[in-house]
């Protein structure tokens, strides 16, 4: 055995090689997307009808992902006639009767987002192409979102997204073939502000630490906004990258900047870690400006609660759906959820579900899988019974109007799913915004492309 | 003043995992003349370890609670851990609360091992291939790693708390003569630094003062010459590759409180590490621990607002931009010496 003789230049040359390799999108050469006689991308045969869960399954945010497919799965299951039903018997509308979509026994195929946007449309577009897929659902971050709604209107299917949150979505960057249920961050800032004001007052001074993309953009804009307006002020804005773990540098500067609330445009695993972070910093002990140090969570959700254990007591924040909502829907689907997998439902799991639900009604509706004859459907369509009350999916920008919630982490939980408290139900009207917001009004939908 | 001693404290607390890690990745290098892309999955093991003792002390069987209903209105089951069953309240919750420091313990042997057979079931092999097999075979081995704690954990981070005893923050900044709560820092992280400051002493004073240091330095700067004097070095270098194995695996299990551990996080501190060893000087151990600490300082006064401010993602790219003035301006490192890992 002789003594290997590394030279510096060539490891570093040779790491960065590896690196560079390692790290690169798989990239498709195939654009052939469709079978041309059909008259729209990968439209299904007489016996089966495939769709594409595409979600995160590792990364920062794969806690959501793994439940998204929980809901996918079990929403599957409801459309073959398998199960209770779920959300079916609660439905506002009747069409769905468990022999799948338009006759057509229900079959899905998975990809991993990796929570990047490369990675993503990679898996979506290898589910469209390889496995036919006529819808691509999911995702849980609005960067993968946009990214693959952009890629599902150009192949002709549709995208209806799962957890995605910033105003992008369904504004700059909407598109005809792209459908949103989940709420934005304009509807937290409606939602949100007057409870804060309510608790805090309106003389606050605020310290954002951001997700560096354009969902943490996007909260920490309305945030800012909707606090502004309320006679706050906004001491710093500081962008952190996804995935940073470790938030300690980001948190020490707090404690002396002067503001006495500490933002968290933070999601999933960050979320997680920061909060617990700055909780263990000792920023909720803290008073400043002779009052108590406060930490707002505008995006929260049971899942991320988990994570962070006992650093949520107290904390407010926003969510789309909770499963302890006493309507007939909403216990529906936590029931069925619940029986199958031992454990409550998250708001990732209740957006994905509805969706697929949706979908495939709108398909039953129109009467054809082809996207356009799908988009007409699902525009302007009004419809309850699916959690959140009366629900609207509105025509120019395809996002759903429905109340939003404001939820607190409780100090006492009662058992380890029982960590957020609902502290208000902010009706639908309260957070509808006009379709030229300022923040909205870039975007075109374009027209809806069913590809072939 | 109290935010600087803040970002300090951040430093040499980020600094000391650097530190750890690019230690061991320098014994490696420095030994062997192996470039260890899998030093990384060793520190990531090591946070396993933690959580799989935590994970351990916590199986539990379930007991029917009639008083309480859960999600669904059923009886609630309510568990219980075998540790308390067996041992009473007291001990039982004492174990599980003191998982981490428990783990340290136990994971040295087993890192040990797992440094023994990594070097002598693969590693060993490929000492006369060229770099480029030697990065691809560790790295291979580092996703291989990966994937199996995937494959048995999940890939979510998974929480694994201090002692209660350490939960919470310290008043720094009382100690200084400031005022109360101006600077109050993780009891954890204190722990964490001062822990690593041992096992750096340790390591330095394992080879400076045993004769199995001293063969090893030497071996380290003239293999050729320590084997001819009938010295087997290589029985020794083995035994470095444990001990590296040893230190990333404790640096590991030390952190999972700080940073809840999932199959990834080796691999995010991993090229850190990586430019450690390369701007403190490849092969020098003080090299790696001085630039472990300068580039975790760097890193947290990159992140004050006002720099960023000036600077705007400054605080992403520091590291890599201090890299490339230090090897500009000393191209071998802070602390490399001539000769050493060159043509």
């Amino acid at each position: 055995m002789s003594f290997s003789k590394v030279s510096r230049r060539g490891v570093m040359k040779t790491g960065a090689a590896t690196g560079v390799a390692l790290a690169a999108p798989t990239l498709f050469t195939s654009a052939v997307w469709a079978d041309g006689h059909t008259g729209f991308t990968n439209a299904p045969g007489e016996g089966s009808v495939t769709l594409g869960f595409n979600v995160p399954q590792t990364g920062a945010y794969a806690d959501e992902g793994a439940d998204e497919l929980r809901a996918y799965e079990l929403a599957v299951q409801h459309l073959n006639g398998e199960g209770d039903g779920g959300m079916l018997n609660t439905f506002s509308e009747r069409n769905l009767d468990g022999t799948g979509i338009l006759g057509r026994r229900v079959e899905f195929v998975t990809g991993d987002t990796q929570t990047n946007s490369d990675a993503a449309r990679a898996s979506a577009r290898s589910m469209i192409e390889r496995d036919g897929a006529i819808m691509i659902t999911g995702g849980s971050s609005s960067g993968v979102a946009v990214a693959v709604q952009g890629l599902c209107q150009d192949a002709g299917v549709i995208f209806m997204a799962g957890l995605t949150h910033a105003n992008d979505t369904t504004g700059k960057d909407r598109r005809a073939n792209g459908f949103r249920h989940f709420f934005n961050t304009e509807m937290t800032g409606r939602a949100l502000a007057p409870i804060l004001e309510g608790l805090y007052g309106n003389e606050r001074k605020a310290y954002h630490l951001t997700a560096d993309y354009n969902w943490g953009w996007s909260q920490e804009r309305s945030i800012r906004a909707y606090t502004e307006g309320l006679g706050w002020e906004t001491v710093n804005n500081v962008l952190t990258p996804v995935g940073a773990g470790d938030f300690s540098s980001y948190l020490t500067p707090v404690a002396n900047s002067g503001a006495d609330v500490l933002v968290l445009n933070h999601y999933g695993g960050d979320m997680v870690n920061s909060l617990t972070q700055a909780v263990q910093f000792g920023l909720r002990d803290l008073q400043a400006n002779g009052l108590n140090f406060e930490i707002v969570v505008p995006l929260f959700s049971r899942l991320m609660a988990q994570g962070a254990g006992s650093a949520i007591a107290n904390i407010h924040g926003s969510t789309n759906w909770h499963w302890s909502l006493s309507d007939e829907g909403s216990q529906a689907f936590t029931r069925s959820f619940g029986t199958a997998y031992g454990f409550p439902p998250s708001q990732a799991a209740h957006t994905c579900y509805v969706q697929t639900l949706l979908y495939a009604d709108a398909v039953q509706r129109a009467g054809s899988f082809n996207p356009c004859a799908v988009v007409e459907a699902l525009e302007g369509f009004e419809f309850d019974g699916l959690g959140n009350g009366p629900t609207l999916y509105r025509a120019e920008d395809h996002q759903c109007f429905k109340d939003v919630l404001v939820v607190r982490g409780k100090e006492n939980p009662d058992n380890e799913y029982d960590l957020l408290e609902i502290v208000e139900v902010t009706p639908r009207d309260a957070v509808t915004y006009a379709v030229d917001h300022p923040d909205f009004v870039e975007g075109q939908l374009g027209t809806c492309n069913p590809g072939a | 003043m109290e935010s600087i001693i803040l970002q300090l404290l951040n430093g040499l607390d980020k600094g000391s995992a650097y530190a750890l890690i690019a230690l061991g990745l320098t014994l490696i290098f420095g030994t062997l003349g192996v470039v260890n892309f899998a030093h990384g999955a060793l520190f990531m093991m090591g946070a396993f370890i933690a959580v799989t003792l935590n994970m351990v002390f916590g199986i539990s069987f379930e007991v029917e609670d009639p008083t309480r209903t859960d999600f669904l209105g059923n009886v609630m089951m309510v568990d219980t851990p075998y540790v308390v069953h067996w041992f009473g309240e007291g001990v039982g919750n004492f174990l599980i609360d003191w998982s981490v420091p428990m783990a340290v313990v136990i994971a040295i042997p087993i890192m040990a091992l797992i440094g023994v057979v990594m070097e002598r079931g693969l590693i060993r092999f490929f000492y006369k291939r060229p770099h480029a097999d030697q990065i691809l075979v560790t790295f291979g081995l580092a996703i291989v790693l990966q994937e199996i704690i995937k494959a048995f954990y999940g890939a979510n981070p998974i929480p694994t708390p201090a002692p209660e005893a350490f939960v919470g923050s310290f008043d720094v900044g009382q100690l200084l003569g400031f005022d109360p709560f101006a600077i109050m820092y993780p009891y954890w992280r204190l722990v964490y630094f001062f822990f690593a400051a041992l096992i750096i002493g340790l390591v330095f004073a394992f080879l400076q003062f045993t004769t199995f240091g001293m063969v090893v330095r030497a071996g380290m700067a003239d293999r050729e010459t320590v084997g001819l004097l009938g010295i087997d070095i290589d029985r020794r270098f083995v035994l470095m590759f444990a001990l590296a194995a040893v230190v990333a695996g404790l640096a590991g299990v030390m952190y999972a409180p700080i940073l809840s551990p999932n199959y990834h996080i080796g691999m995010d501190f991993l090229v850190l590490s990586f430019v450690v060893v390369v701007v403190g000087g490849m092969g020098s151990l003080p090299g790696a621990v001085a630039a472990g600490f300068l580039l975790g300082i760097l890193q947290s006064f990159a992140s004050m607002s006002w720099i960023i401010e000036l600077i705007p993602g400054i605080n992403q790219v520091v590291i890599y931009l201090v890299a490339i003035v230090i090897l500009l301006t000393r191209p071998r490192g802070l602390m490399g010496r001539k000769g050493v890992m060159e043509e």
